[in-house]
């Protein structure tokens, strides 16, 4: 099987972005978003896990495949998510 | 009748040819000497632990010593003995044998899972002998990340470490029967070990990094203070209790699946049928494997979870009792009018099939919310989970150690002192057990070094029984050991069983086959006996 080979400027960008979006991580924290601090910190940072696995795990040139159990991955960590918050959301539904 | 000249037991008998190999079947080996030594630290400690409560004062050791015997016990039995011994033992002896491979896709990350699971071994190790840990196995916080004093660390990393040989195993199986099964062998001409096996792995690679990371906020939690766990800073504890149990409630499958992979083989064989309903069987196992996932919040009903989140945990729990009743609905329709044998493996498949059911069904009071407000944190949960874990995966283990120990050791075990022991440990078990039941419905909490005097009839009962489950468990290391070297020849297929594996030389090549195998029928296809109906 051939291993893919990508020109380094790629690596080197996604590698300045994921600086980027550690620096503004930083910076968002010096403002008060209310109950949106926590959003827009995972928000980046889901994205910048995003960026890692399609380019610096090559999941973006994979097959079909390898697509499958990543989506599946995540999809369990959803589960794990959804049942979770189904406690902690519906903790107060009971005086 | 000889062994055959060349074997993969005697292809090198210096240290360097175990330490460095990397066939399938010697690291199945390897992780036999492991996990054997781990199990016999685990159960000397539950020794002990019926020792003391053989008195209703605590007067053998003291409380904070008890408190390190069941935590010790509880560790080294489940992250060192139960998760691993039928996937690591069994799984890598048996995969590439019988889908007709070579050896497992990965052989060298196979190899490097074992010492992984030594690493995560030693660290345990060391906490034990440095002091030992006090959390219980659940490691809850607070108590594990704020009060305890005892050697929480070590003990987090070394089920840390032994997660990743987890993860390896269950990867390397994954790809060895998508990619290596022999021609011929679809998925549903596989035997329902490999089903099993098939579905463990999933649990293994989805289940155990969401543990390795639980244990490590533990550690970090200690060392850091973060707070994840901790409400004064904007933490949980129960928290915890959901990432622990989202990876420890599916871990019971991947105690418990393997097991019923090894029963299905073993009916098949000793009572000449095909396996009822093979779809249903094989497809009750991914099953298991899923709605495991979806169950772990009955762990937690009296732990301040949501009561409409008990509710759907509830429900989901009731679920699992489907796929799991097919199987013991399908064991039993294949029994019926076979041709039974009552050898060995048979009578611990049996064994299985009764001990499972308990387990099973108890586990059905446990989903009723209401009931397992009465018993939680009783010694119920203790009987019931044993039921499982003990009564269903070590009887399962021990059936298949017995049924493939002729094609692994190329010899016969001494069949009279085999049947011997599997009564004395199924006798044993129930002993030791069963009492249980009747003590946590009556309100004996567990993890207690006392108890009240009118408890302690049914505790010597148990007392009494866990030594005769020791014994029962010490005679098959006698007699196996001694079929090493003394025991009958056995042949390539004593058992007259199907499967590829019983179609090589006993022991096997180190190559396995010396042709590539190619599989033209469904699995399981005995000579109907006359006058039988399927």
């Amino acid at each position: 099987m051939s291993e893919l080979i990508l020109p380094k400027r790629v690596y080197y960008t996604i590698f300045a972005i994921l600086l980027l979006c550690t620096y503004l991580t930083w910076q968002l924290a010096y403002f008060d978003l209310g109950p949106l601090n926590t959003v827009a910190a995972l928000g980046i940072a889901v994205f910048k896990s995003v960026l890692v696995v399609l380019f610096f795990m090559h999941a973006k040139y994979s097959t079909r495949l390898t697509w499958v159990v990543g989506i599946a991955g995540v999809f369990w960590l959803g589960i794990l998510l959804a049942l979770t918050m189904g406690d902690y959301l519906t903790r107060g539904w009971v005086n | 009748m000889p062994l055959p000249p060349q074997h993969y037991l005697n292809n090198g008998y210096g240290v360097k040819s175990w330490l460095l190999t990397r066939d399938h079947k010697r690291i199945a080996l390897l992780y036999l000497a492991a996990v054997t030594f781990f199990f016999f630290i685990g159960g000397a400690f539950a020794v002990v632990i019926r020792l003391e409560l053989a008195t209703p004062a605590g007067d053998l050791v003291s409380d904070e010593t008890y408190n390190k015997l069941f935590t010790m016990h509880g560790v080294m039995m489940v992250f060192f003995f139960l998760i691993p011994v039928i996937p690591a033992v069994l799984g890598n002896f048996l995969v590439p044998l019988m889908i007709g491979a070579k050896d497992l896709a990965f052989p060298k990350l196979n190899l490097a899972s074992w010492y992984i699971y030594m690493l995560g071994g030693l660290f345990t190790l060391y906490a034990l002998v440095t002091g030992g840990v006090d959390t219980g196995w659940t490691f809850y916080t607070p108590f594990s990340t704020v009060s305890s004093t005892t050697k929480v660390i070590p003990t987090a990393l070394g089920i840390f470490i032994t997660g990743f040989s987890s993860i390896l195993t269950g990867l390397n199986f994954i790809v060895t029967i998508h990619r290596m099964r022999a021609p011929g062998m679809r998925w549903f001409r596989m035997p329902l070990f490999l089903w099993s096996m098939y579905a463990t792995s999933l649990i293994f690679v989805l289940g155990t990094p969401v543990i390795a990371i639980t244990v490590l906020l533990i550690a970090a939690e200690r060392v850091f203070q973060f707070g994840f766990f901790d409400p004064a800073r904007g933490g949980d504890p129960v928290l915890f209790q959901h990432l622990f149990w989202f990876y420890s409630h599916p871990a019971v499958y991947i105690m418990v699946l393997p097991s019923m992979g090894i029963v299905s083989e073993i009916v098949a064989a000793f009572c000449r049928k095909q396996v009822f309903g093979y779809e249903f069987v094989a497809f009750s196992s991914l099953a298991i494997a899923v709605l495991g996932f979806l169950v772990w919040g009955h762990h937690m009903f009296i732990a301040g979870e949501s009561v409409y989140a008990a509710l759907i945990f509830s429900i989901l729990s009731f679920l699992v009792a489907i796929p799991s009743a097919v199987k013991v609905f399908n064991w039993t329709a294949t029994m019926y009018k076979g041709s039974i044998s009552w050898d060995t493996p048979m009578l611990y498949a049996i064994g299985f099939i009764g001990l499972f059911t308990v387990g099973g069904l108890t586990g059905l009071f446990l989903a009723a919310v209401g009931l397992d407000v009465h018993v939680t944190d009783t010694y119920f949960i203790i009987a019931h989970f044993h039921y499982i874990m003990v009564g269903g995966t070590i009887m399962g283990y021990l059936g298949g150690l017995h049924y493939w120990w002729p094609k692994i050791s190329g010899r016969q075990y001494n069949e009279a002192l085999a049947k011997l022991s599997a009564g004395i440990i199924f006798v044993g078990f129930n002993l030791t057990f069963f009492p249980q039941f009747v003590l946590g419905y009556l309100g004996m909490p567990r993890r207690y070094h006392a108890y009240p005097p009118e408890f302690q009839v049914l505790n010597v009962l148990s007392s009494a029984g866990a030594s005769i489950l020791g014994v029962g468990y010490l005679i098959p290391m006698v007699y196996l050991m001694w079929s090493l070297r003394y025991g009958k020849v056995a042949g390539s297929n004593p058992w007259g069983a199907t499967g590829l594996e019983w179609t090589t030389t006993s022991p096997p090549p180190t190559d396995n086959f010396t042709q590539t195998p190619i599989v033209t029928q469904e699995p399981y296809v005995y000579p109907r006996v006359e006058g039988r109906v399927a």
